[in-house]
């Protein structure tokens, strides 16, 4: 059912339910964000793409990646409240990985020259934890998971030794938007290759990426149909 | 073993409890939970029974293992009914005693009555103590009265009758709605109307849904919800069947902290009983109900009291929230719908059920009703579990139920509500407590935790220590919190340790403001609250710190110094001979001297002057 909203002035028409940031995109609005994927499930972590939402004469802020649209909506994705927000994340995240071209980018965009929270240690990682829920969402392999908590939290593979699940395919590679997970040509089998996460390093296809003729692909795949299909018929909606 | 199948067979059952007592019996509660057991109650238990057994008494006295009733100071707490004399700290030495005195010849024992700290007037029965006297005990009133791992006593007493009655007089959609009308809000710390959150599940589109029961209880300080899982279990059980009953739900989960083992085993002990008597499985009291209840317990992290991360724990994932909506009520655990209410919600409902909503929502405030159970720790005179109506003023729970505070200190703050409450100062003691006044203080009523402090504490430490806490029990998913902690913990450890800056304090306000909003669940939402409550109140002990480089309450370290006031000194030496740096000096009788270059600020000669002639400068 297509609903109406009014996004900065705009009235758009979208799916009721779908989120907020979609509706942005038709109306050519840009919202930053981090953690967001149109291939993967709504995260929310990054809390960049907060905008303010009036629904029944209520305001609010809501992150605009997952948050549902609903008939009668209006959004404002510019108040000095969400500018105040994202301000101080991409502060924090300046003081978190000051290198990143990507964050110094984002802070170019905002006007921000510096932060005003102490850089402590350079880290790469922003933690918006595509690589992993690529990994486990599309490639369907889980071979890399957040580990830990708190401010202890990073991306690792279970127990930090090499996985034994990770084909190589590199995806994580290519989602990282900040560069943290190279791959690299692996020395002691040639031509194949390797994901390196830091110092801990991914195991190569043990097939030569032969996805054709292999038949951990063809059960993967299989898998996956199975999936899929459980994933439906649970999620049938029910008929009133 | 009495499988009870109708409402009759249970009213039978109840009866034939009664009867099978022996009136001239003398009970002796002993409390058995955690409090106690710190105090070793263990072992005075034991002595009890080799007692009973070497004099041969077992006909006419019996030892009870109760639950806790609520003044954990005084514990261990023995209960000698019918005298219904009241023993604190008690120990194995006083066994024979009691027995011999109190058991047989119903003479009180005086030395081991609670005495009244001014009049030293001993007291006899519990409900004479100024610390019972202003308290309104519901949920707690069975803790300490019946035995946790007996059914019976819990039948004894009227249990289970609320689900009889739910369950034959009362439909579905009527217990929701009494539960709507009672008023009653969530006791975990968010305040959700607990009828509404029913309602709302109870109309949600699905066939399986789930009855969700938190007891991952991990505020520092706060042990209300443990003591009615260890003291009542089967109060929780009762309230989360007819929970089930209203909402359609075959299937209950308590979720328990798994570092709370008396509770894991009161509660598993009490679901077995509660299966054997037919109170829980197939087909209840005959009505064609079935309702299953089992235990998941706790993977140690303070997030997973969060609703969302604790149905995602119980999934066997690692416990990190997730976005709301969709609520849990509409998809919760396996994607179905769900209600998650705190163990105290629970126990409310039976009494609710039974007495009626009009019952209930006489008690308490315009917006928040019932009763509701406080830890009261910290550095109040009575310490222990208080449970109030909603709408008793901080005042009366402090200093007539705690008694004022320890070694004549003046009084500064309360922390309510945990690690993300906030501190309420001495100006407003008299406000009564319930979730909307508490939250426009700057505080929160959280699970009911009450760190009480002195003028010894520091604000800015205070708000240090907890901001620590919770950054290490953040998931860190989102960046607010998990980022936001960091630097907010920096900013305060620089403050207390004399480097803060002019402008920490206005930052220290917007990073807090920008985490209320914008973080992705309750806890990185209400982490900032130390924080922001402390400036409020107390933003000259900030700018001490930051300005004067200077620390009023002499906790941080870096920023003050021991003096000895030369006029009130005696030179008794007790400083100079405990001092462990050799750093007071002065003969005897004649004023001491402490030499800051030495002084490691231990506070031992502070603590032990009996004159208060070491100061703080």
């Amino acid at each position: 059912m297509k609903v109406a909203i009014i996004i900065d002035g705009q009235m758009v028409q979208i799916d009721r339910g779908a989120p907020i940031i979609d509706a942005a995109r038709k109306a050519g609005i840009f919202i930053p964000t981090l953690c967001y994927h149109e291939a993967l499930k709504a995260y929310g972590s990054c809390r960049l793409c907060m905008v303010e939402v009036i629904q029944n004469k209520q305001s609010r802020l809501v992150t605009s990646c997952n948050f549902p649209v609903e008939g009668g909506m209006e959004v404002f994705t510019d108040t000095p409240r969400v500018r105040k927000i994202r301000r101080v994340i991409v502060e924090l995240l300046l003081a978190r990985c000051p290198d990143v071209p990507l964050i110094q980018t984002l802070a170019r965009q905002m006007g921000i020259d510096f932060s005003r929270f102490k850089k402590k240690e350079e880290k790469q990682c922003i933690l918006c934890g595509l690589c992993v829920r690529f990994c486990e969402e599309v490639v369907g392999v889980g071979a890399i998971g957040l580990a830990n908590r708190g401010t202890e939290r990073e991306v690792a593979t279970p127990f930090r030794v090499a996985s034994d699940v990770c084909i190589g395919c590199g995806s994580c590679t290519y989602i990282c938007p900040t560069g943290c997970i190279e791959m690299v040509p692996d020395e002691e089998t040639p031509k194949l290759r390797r994901m390196n996460l830091g110092k801990l390093s991914l195991s190569p296809c043990p097939n030569n990426y032969q996805c054709e003729t292999c038949s951990i692909e063809q059960e993967f795949f299989e898998d996956i149909k199975r999936v899929i299909a459980d994933f439906r018929n649970r999620h049938k909606k029910p008929s009133f | 073993m009495h499988r009870i199948r109708t409402i009759s067979d249970l009213e039978e059952l109840r009866q034939s409890i009664l009867a099978k007592r022996d009136p001239e019996k003398v009970v002796i509660g002993v409390c058995c939970t955690t409090g106690c057991q710190a105090r070793r109650s263990g072992k005075v238990i034991d002595a009890f029974e080799n007692e009973i057994r070497e004099k041969g008494l077992q006909d006419k006295v019996e030892i009870k293992k109760t639950g806790c009733h609520g003044f954990c100071e005084m514990g261990p707490i023995v209960v000698v009914e019918p005298t219904n004399s009241f023993y604190c700290r008690v120990g194995t030495k006083d066994v024979t005693d009691i027995v011999s005195e109190t058991a047989l010849k119903d003479k009180v024992i005086d030395r081991l009555l609670w005495k009244h700290p001014a009049t030293k007037e001993a007291v006899v029965s519990q409900n004479d103590i100024p610390f019972y006297k202003k308290q309104k005990k519901v949920v707690s009133h069975n803790s300490g009265r019946i035995d946790p791992t007996n059914i019976e006593d819990y039948i004894a007493v009227g249990g289970y009758s609320a689900l009889a009655k739910g369950l034959t007089a009362m439909t579905p959609a009527g217990v929701v709605e009494t539960v709507v009308a009672s008023g009653i809000r969530g006791r975990g710390g968010g305040g959700f109307p607990t009828g509404i959150k029913w309602r709302i599940c109870s109309s949600a589109p699905g066939d399986t849904k789930y009855i969700i029961a938190n007891g991952d209880e991990g505020d520092p300080g706060a042990y209300m919800d443990r003591s009615l899982m260890e003291g009542d279990p089967h109060s929780i059980i009762e309230g989360m069947i007819i929970g089930g009953f209203a909402i359609g739900a075959r299937e209950g989960i308590i979720y328990v902290r798994d570092e709370y083992p008396i509770a894991i085993q009161h509660l598993s002990m009490a679901i077995k009983q509660a299966e054997e008597y037919g109170l829980l499985g197939h087909d209840i009291l005959g009505t064609g109900f079935d309702f299953t209840i089992r235990i998941s317990r706790g993977g140690g992290a303070f997030v997973c009291g969060e609703e969302t991360a604790l149905i995602i724990s119980i999934e066997g994932k690692s416990g990190t929230p997730r976005a709301r909506p969709p609520y849990p009520a509409i998809e919760g655990l396996w994607g179905n719908p769900t209600v998650l209410n705190n163990v105290e919600t629970f126990a409310n409902i039976p009494k609710i059920v039974l007495n009626g909503a009009p019952w209930y929502s006489d008690m308490g405030t315009a917006g928040s009703k019932g009763t509701k159970i406080f830890s009261l720790v910290g550095k109040a005179k009575n310490t222990g579990l208080v449970e109030v109506k909603m709408g008793t003023t901080l005042r009366e729970i402090i200093f007539d139920i705690g008694g004022g505070i320890r070694k004549s200190k003046r009084f500064k703050a309360v922390q309510t509500g945990g690690p993300s409450g906030g501190c309420i100062p001495i100006s407003k003691i008299d406000m009564p407590v319930d979730y909307d006044s508490l939250r426009d203080a700057g505080a929160i009523m959280g699970s009911g935790g009450m760190i009480v402090m002195d003028e010894t504490s520091c604000m800015v430490d205070v708000a240090r220590y907890f901001i620590h806490f919770l950054m290490f029990e953040s998931c860190g998913k989102c960046v607010p919190c998990r980022e936001g902690l960091k630097q907010m913990h920096e900013i305060l450890k620089n403050i207390c340790e004399g480097r803060g800056q002019r402008g920490d304090i206005e930052l220290l306000s917007d990073l807090a403001g920008v985490m209320t909003t914008a973080s992705l669940c309750a806890l990185g939402g209400t982490a900032p609250n130390p924080v922001l409550s402390t400036i409020r109140y107390f933003r000259d002990e900030y700018e001490a710190h930051i300005f004067e480089k200077r620390c009023p309450a002499g906790v941080c370290k870096n920023l003050f110094e021991y003096v000895i006031n030369q006029e009130r000194c005696n030179g008794c030496t007790l400083c100079r001979l405990r001092c462990p740096q050799e750093a007071i000096f002065g003969e005897k009788k004649k004023p001491h001297v402490i030499d800051p270059q030495r002084c490691i600020k231990c506070g031992i000669c502070y603590s032990i002057c009996k004159r208060e002639a070491i100061r703080v400068k």
